[in-house]
């Protein structure tokens, strides 16, 4: 058996040898204060001449004046859960644990119960979401059968000051629409289908 | 004796042996759906076609018996074809109810489908409608879409049982399983019919959404129901306590053992696992102050109640006025310290084993005994190896009745069911210290002075010896409940405490003491009961015949 030929790339990257005024330290620091408070003080004055109208055409370092104005979000962005209703508002899940089986934080507590319906079956009793463990690797909506869990509501402040208060319960999660939903758009095609 | 060639290995079998039968001793696994080794053979599922040379066609291994020189094939192009089709062909009308059957992870259609099945379906047809959700008995649940038509069902009913209560009905894609004339399906061993379906046709309506398989952890033990002592397996749910109503025990589920119970169990021993975390379980220990008031108390209080009373008691009235009633609802380890305590150490000369009969207990010609205790057999052997006379239990609480007893250890369940509770709360009046080790609440741990929360089998490991001597091992699934204890445990503190000889507390090493003592167990040990027990009393006669 001829050997494995093994491709290695040589990445053992020398370090730079400093001079002696980086060395010393302090005019280093000097220099980056410099930079920092130059950023800020042209910034400030752009900005300042702008607001009263002057000199509209030089730019300004831009950021979003959070949270009034918001981020613009992709489509995919995984984003605070939601569970997705039948037509008469029950939850769409049928409580097969699929999510709860993937879920690598172990944030997913379902307890099933039945319905005496022979197209439906099985219902969650209740579903509980802990926000404290999540990942946010969407996996569970990834593996559910039903299209019953979504990660689209577009909400991203999920913070609590307690941590009972990161637990979602059954009510909150079906009560949450879609990010669409809230903006007024048309919902996407399996949604509108299933609610129409 | 036909010489056949399976996948190129040869192997030389019994004439009268099917394919799939000689396939098992060589450790090749055929797929089959309708095949169960317990049950006639009906040949419908046409899973498990092989290519045999020379044939014309695929033949099924389930019902081709085999012949000389016959040369077998299970892995060719044409059989995996054939495998691909079938399973098209058997989920044809069955419905993608997977995520709501409980049958998913355990399901034969499923672990088939994904090792041999086509993923592309060709069909376009919509699927035939038939019942769904129906309660066909007790604890059977049919879902008639999901059936893929085995006949393993009405095969149990017509030839285990013999109750005929399933039958298959109507022709082509409408056939359907159905109880025969809206019958129920009620008999005795009914929850079988769950664990023969290979598909979620019918499942356990106890079971029902409990909790989903893949979470249950599987843990050998032998059903404690009554004295034929059947192999089983305890499912726990330890990973999710939010499922299975919060409990650890899931379910049971029978063990193969040709030498106990074959691949069955009864529906009474099936849900006798909801006595385990029942809520009459005694957990706490309890102990009734010089004012009568009964008090819970933590375990060095009790131990040492019982020590400093025992002592006075014995010290007061002699050991002659003290006994034992030990019910065989011990294990073989626990029935042997409570011999080596009390008959060996204290010298209590009365250690009684003998109960009066169960009335709830019911015998068949197929598992179930009329004796619900699990180890009469093995309390016989060894609590009456030593004393002449037959002592019962009903002697005893004559005695205790009369007043002639001052102080009765009561140690394993059972005695409450037998005896008249007017007759037992009368006899234990008369005795001035009753130390009660129990699992279950019962009229026994209201009424004594001391007593003392014990693990059941499903909590500790040990031994027990059913009606035809077979010495089986089952191990522990769940940690002790709460405050509870393992008798040998709890006894051996005792015997720490009076500074009295004991055996190990380990069950093995206490087994291997027995072992050596009891004429019944000579050369047993752990090690060579292994999962499927051991019975001494057939060994010796097939010495003797030898």
């Amino acid at each position: 058996m001829a050997p494995r030929t093994v491709n290695v790339i040589n990445v053992s990257a020398r370090r730079r040898i400093l001079t002696f005024w980086e060395r010393i330290y302090l005019p280093e620091i000097v220099r980056g204060l410099w930079l920092t408070a130059r950023h800020f003080w042209v910034n400030l004055w752009r900005h300042a001449l702008r607001a009263v109208g002057i000199k509209t055409s030089l730019p300004g370092a831009a950021t979003f004046q959070y949270p009034e104005v918001r981020r613009p979000q992709a489509p995919r962005l995984r984003t605070l859960h939601r569970l997705v209703q039948r037509p008469d508002g029950s939850p769409r899940c049928v409580a097969c644990m699929m999510c709860e089986t993937v879920c690598p934080a172990f944030c997913i507590k379902i307890v099933a119960a039945e319905v005496v319906d022979p197209n439906i079956e099985k219902r969650p009793h209740s579903f509980d979401i802990d926000l404290g463990r999540c990942v946010f690797c969407g996996y569970c909506v990834e593996a559910c059968p039903e299209d019953a869990i979504r990660m689209d509501t577009g909400i991203v402040e999920i913070g609590s000051m307690s941590r009972g208060g990161m637990i979602l319960d059954m009510p909150t999660l079906l009560s949450l629409k879609s990010a669409d939903e809230q903006a007024g758009k048309p919902v996407d095609f399996l949604q509108r289908r299933f609610v129409s | 004796m036909p010489k056949i060639t399976i996948d190129d290995r040869p192997i030389e079998v019994a004439s009268g042996t099917t394919i799939i039968q000689a396939a098992d001793t060589l450790g090749l696994f055929i797929p089959h759906y309708c095949y169960h080794p317990g049950l006639p053979v009906a040949g419908s599922c046409r899973m498990c076609l092989v290519e045999v040379e020379k044939a014309p066609k695929l033949q099924i291994a389930c019902y081709t018996f085999v012949t000389d020189v016959m040369v077998v094939r299970t892995t060719t192009p044409q059989v995996a074809t054939a495998r691909a089709a079938i399973l098209e062909f058997l989920l044809a009308n069955h419905p993608l109810d997977c995520p709501v059957c409980d049958q998913a992870g355990e399901c034969k259609l499923q672990e088939f489908y994904m090792q041999f099945g086509r993923y592309d379906s060709t069909l376009l047809e919509d699927k035939t409608k038939k019942h769904k959700q129906l309660p066909v008995g007790p604890h059977i649940m049919l879902d008639s879409e999901r059936c893929i038509l085995c006949s393993r069902c009405t095969r149990f009913v017509d030839d285990i049982t013999h109750t005929h209560e399933l039958g298959i009905f109507n022709r082509g894609v409408h056939s359907e399983l159905l109880p025969v004339d809206g019958a129920a399906v009620d008999n005795a061993y009914s929850g079988c019919l769950a664990d023969v379906c290979p598909v979620g046709a019918l499942t356990d309506r106890d079971f029902r959404f409990k909790v989903r398989v893949w979470y249950l952890d599987k843990t050998d033990s032998v059903c404690h129901g009554c004295a034929r002592g059947c192999n089983i397996e305890i499912h726990t749910n330890r990973r999710r306590n939010h499922h299975n109503d919060g409990k650890l025990i899931a379910r049971y589920k029978p063990r193969f053992n040709a030498q106990v119970n074959g691949y069955w169990m009864c529906d009474a021993g099936r849900y006798s696992y909801k006595q385990i975390e029942s809520p009459d379980r005694f957990l706490q220990p309890r102990v009734r102050g010089a004012d009568g008031r009964v008090q819970v108390c933590d375990w060095s209080t009790a131990l040492a109640a019982v020590d400093e009373s025992v002592t006075r008691a014995i010290a007061a009235h002699g050991v002659s006025s003290a006994a034992v009633i030990a019910t065989p609802d011990l294990s073989n380890e626990e029935l042997w310290a409570v011999r080596r305590l009390c008959r060996d150490g204290m010298k209590i000369p009365t250690v009684a084993c003998r109960c009066p009969a169960d009335p709830r207990g019911v015998e068949d010609n197929l598992l179930r005994k009329a004796d619900t205790f699990p180890n009469s057999f093995g309390a016989q052997r060894i609590l009456e190896a030593t004393t002449e006379s037959e002592l019962t239990v009903a002697s005893v609480l004559q005695a205790a009745a009369s007043g002639r007893i001052r102080l009765l250890f009561v140690l394993g369940g059972g005695l409450t069911e037998r005896v008249d509770p007017a007759h037992l709360q009368q006899a234990l009046a008369q005795v001035d210290l009753v130390v009660a080790i129990q699992s279950h609440h019962s009229i026994l741990t209201d009424l004594a002075t001391m007593a003392l929360p014990a693990s059941t089998y499903a909590e500790t490991e040990g031994t027990i010896t059913n009606f035809t001597g077979q010495v089986q091992r089952y191990w522990p699934a769940i940690p002790p409940l709460e405050e509870s204890k393992p008798l040998l445990d709890i006894l051996a503190q005792l015997a720490n405490r009076w500074e009295l000889p004991f055996t190990p507390r380990e069950p093995e090493l206490c087994f291997a003491e027995l072992a050596g003592q009891v004429e019944y167990f000579a050369g047993l040990s752990y090690r060579v009961l292994g999962w499927e027990g051991v019975n001494p009393s057939q060994r010796t006669t097939s010495k003797s015949t030898a």
